[in-house]
């Protein structure tokens, strides 16, 4: 099941911009290998021991898993905008935009694996990784991940700074009060604010089409007076419109929304059989990172030995975050209650 | 509204003024400190939390916001967790309906979920309580369910200096603090009022440490143990009972989370019998916390059975009368504290 609807509102050709130069196009390739490598990684650690049959609180990874692959296109094109000064809230399903932004690896994945050494000493999980170095943040609930990015954003304009926020969430979160409300209040307060929405056609079991009403939710931007683009799950397309949206947040201009219609390779979360899904027979035919590749290859941009470099970079970096985060010490069940209260306090 | 150059120690303000006046010298001293949310621009706030700040400030520190709590709250949290100190004023308790998941599973949890390593140095204000016929939808307090939710501190003031000396310690306190107001302390001009709700509140820069309860009467025979409007009631009834031989002690909680259980098993310690007086929901809350709180620690120290007197599990209704019946009110704490002395 695809959904083909394109922004009614906004014709694509017009706003398509130039291909970008050869080291951004490399860029992206590499960012989309690191990231993919990263979530192999992390598949092959949460089911290395979740037998005898499959017990999802069992193992080095427990608990639910939300992994990334096929959408690794938004990810790439929105995050090669950005520097770690800007925000970015991701949702249940995390890791490529974390990736992506320039969250520390080891940090993160010690932080999936339950370490003391982790963004949130093991406090967070997955779906919860706050890493302030990079202003990354995520929220499990759906469409809420969009209001503290709202604030994240006031602060930036009050302080007169250009930085901005990138609030991202998945389509089903289009139809939340929580989505309406933000775009709302950030196009009335021109807030620097870059929403994205990725629409995988699957909010977990259900089919977008049977639960939303019309094709596009980039057309809600117009209820907001906000630019609203759909582009399909290609980077270039994602980084382009991504620049406008970016360029806009940042001349103080106000908020933007982009939606990628993007691909959930796998399972909601590791453990779904996906009996409902219904468009699985050319998921590799679409997977996004291939056919990159290959246009990289026919631009010259690509050869074999730039391949097997990306891939080796990324494995590298990928092994030492996982090894880092095996090794590092659990949490000590004594210190159970702690963080829930800072001590500090303004004198 | 003068502040600091006026030379009294104290002055005699409603509650509201204190608050307001807490508001006002706090963002004199820290431009991060900004006021947001409905009406609290040129009407000053539905129960008068920024009368005059909209002047003193501007729109760009004291802003009226869209209906959109969800929104509001979490722009507030995404403010604080960039350093800046939001305060975030919901209308009613009972508003938390529409924007809960933004309170307890983001603003309250981040700080945790991070290891400690994101603070969200923000203020959540509110209005809460009834007796003037608002109906089940407007005239909750709801107090302890915020603080049955790990993660923020709770603090219900109930007088003008600790309305100010809280609001301070609150706004320069590094996590998540929501400050719940009753209405019926405010000394709102268009709402029948204690005269408790105009007192005096010290000039300058006044802090209350949160998590301090205050004995706001020292008694020998029994003690009362409540919060916000309902130690105005219990301090009338205190008076009126002390011609009759009936010593009340009274212990204003102040602050929810953290709890101050020493200051209840002093207290208790004491007298060996206590009231506890809550405007919330009887079942699952802060009475029966304060209950355990003695019992916990030794349950030798009450000589009668405790008393629990809140809203018997029923939303509040609009009559008058059934409203009236169903708050602790003066009789009713009366009686419960003529129960516990056998009398």
């Amino acid at each position: 099941m695809t959904t083909e609807a394109a922004s009614t509102s906004i014709p694509q050709q017009s706003r398509r911009g130039e291909v970008p130069e050869a080291a951004v196009r490399l860029g992206l390739y590499r960012t989309m290998v690191l990231s993919r490598t990263y979530e192999e990684a992390i598949l092959r650690e949460y089911h290395a021991d979740k037998g005898p049959g499959f017990d999802i609180g069992k193992g080095l990874v427990p608990g639910e898993m939300h992994l990334s692959a096929g959408q690794e296109p938004v990810a790439a094109g929105v995050c090669a905008h950005l520097t770690t000064d800007d925000a970015v809230t991701a949702t249940h399903r995390p890791h490529h935009l974390a990736v992506a932004h320039g969250v520390d690896l080891r940090k993160m994945t010690a932080e999936i694996f339950g370490r003391e050494t982790g963004l949130g000493r093991g406090r967070g999980g997955h779906m919860h990784l706050f890493d302030p170095a990079t202003h990354f943040s995520c929220s499990g609930i759906i469409a809420e991940g969009y209001p503290p990015a709202l604030g994240q954003a006031f602060a930036f304009q009050r302080r007169g700074t250009d930085r901005i926020a990138v609030a991202v969430t998945g389509e089903g979160a289009a139809n939340q009060g929580a989505f309406h409300e933000s775009l709302n209040l950030a196009a009335r307060w021109s807030l620097p604010v870059v929403f994205v929405v990725e629409d995988n056609d699957w909010g977990i079991s259900v089919p977008r089409d049977a639960a939303t009403a019309i094709g596009s939710n980039a057309d809600r931007a117009a209820a907001y007076g906000i630019p609203g683009e759909r582009v399909e799950n290609d980077v270039e397309a994602v980084y382009d419109a991504a620049r406008r949206a970016v360029a806009r947040a940042r001349a103080g201009d106000g908020p933007s929304l982009i939606e990628v219609h993007t691909l959930r390779m796998w399972g909601h979360f590791e453990g779904d059989a996906q009996g409902y899904r219904t468009d699985l027979a050319d998921v590799a035919e679409r997977d996004p990172i291939p056919r990159y590749e290959e246009v990289l290859r026919k631009a010259g941009v690509l050869d074999d030995e730039k391949v097997a470099q990306a891939k080796a970079d990324a494995s590298r970096r990928v092994e030492d975050a996982v090894e880092f985060a095996r090794s590092s010490a659990i949490p000590d069940p004594a210190d159970a209650t702690a963080y829930v209260f800072t001590e500090g306090a303004l004198r | 509204m003068t502040i600091t150059e006026a030379p009294q120690a104290t002055r005699r303000l409603t509650t509201s003024k204190a608050m307001v006046e807490a508001i006002a010298q706090e963002m004199e001293r820290d431009p991060s400190v900004f006021y947001l949310g409905e009406d609290v621009g040129a009407y000053g706030g539905i129960f008068s939390s920024t009368t005059g700040l909209l002047e003193r400030f501007g729109p760009q520190r004291i802003i009226d916001t869209p209906i959109s709590e969800t929104a509001f709250i979490g722009l507030g949290i995404g403010a604080a967790v960039e350093g800046m100190r939001p305060i975030v004023e919901v209308m009613f308790t009972d508003f938390m309906g529409v924007c809960l998941d933004q309170i307890y599973n983001h603003m309250a949890k981040i700080h945790f979920e991070s290891g400690g390593n994101v603070k969200v140095p923000m203020v959540l204000t509110m209005a809460a309580g009834g007796g003037y016929s608002d109906g089940a939808q407007h005239s909750q307090c709801l107090w302890g369910t915020f603080a049955h939710l790990p993660g923020m501190k709770v603090v219900v003031p109930s007088t003008p200096a600790d309305a100010k000396g809280l609001m301070t310690s609150a706004i320069r306190d590094d996590n998540p603090v929501v400050y719940i107001f009753h209405k019926g302390v405010m000394g709102l001009p268009w709402m029948v009022k204690n005269p408790r709700s105009i007192d005096e509140v010290p000039d300058g820069e006044h802090t209350v440490p949160i998590g301090e309860a205050r004995v706001a009467r020292e008694g020998s025979d029994v003690t009362v143990v409540t919060l916000s409007l309902s130690v105005h009631h219990a301090l009338d009834v205190a008076e009126s009972l002390a011609p009759q031989g009936i010593d009340v002690e009274v212990v204003d909680l102040r602050s929810l989370v953290p709890l101050d259980r020493d200051a209840i098993v002093a207290s208790v310690a004491k007298t060996g019998r206590l009231v506890v007086v809550d405007e919330d929901y009887l079942s699952f809350g802060v009475s029966a916390e304060v209950v355990a709180s003695v019992t916990d620690r030794d349950p030798t120290l009450l000589r009668v059975p405790p008393q629990r007197i809140a809203v018997p599990d029923v939303p509040i209704p609009y009559a008058h009368d059934l409203e009236h019946a169903v708050l602790p009110r003066h009789d009713r704490i009366e009686r419960a504290v003529r129960t516990a002395m056998g009398r």
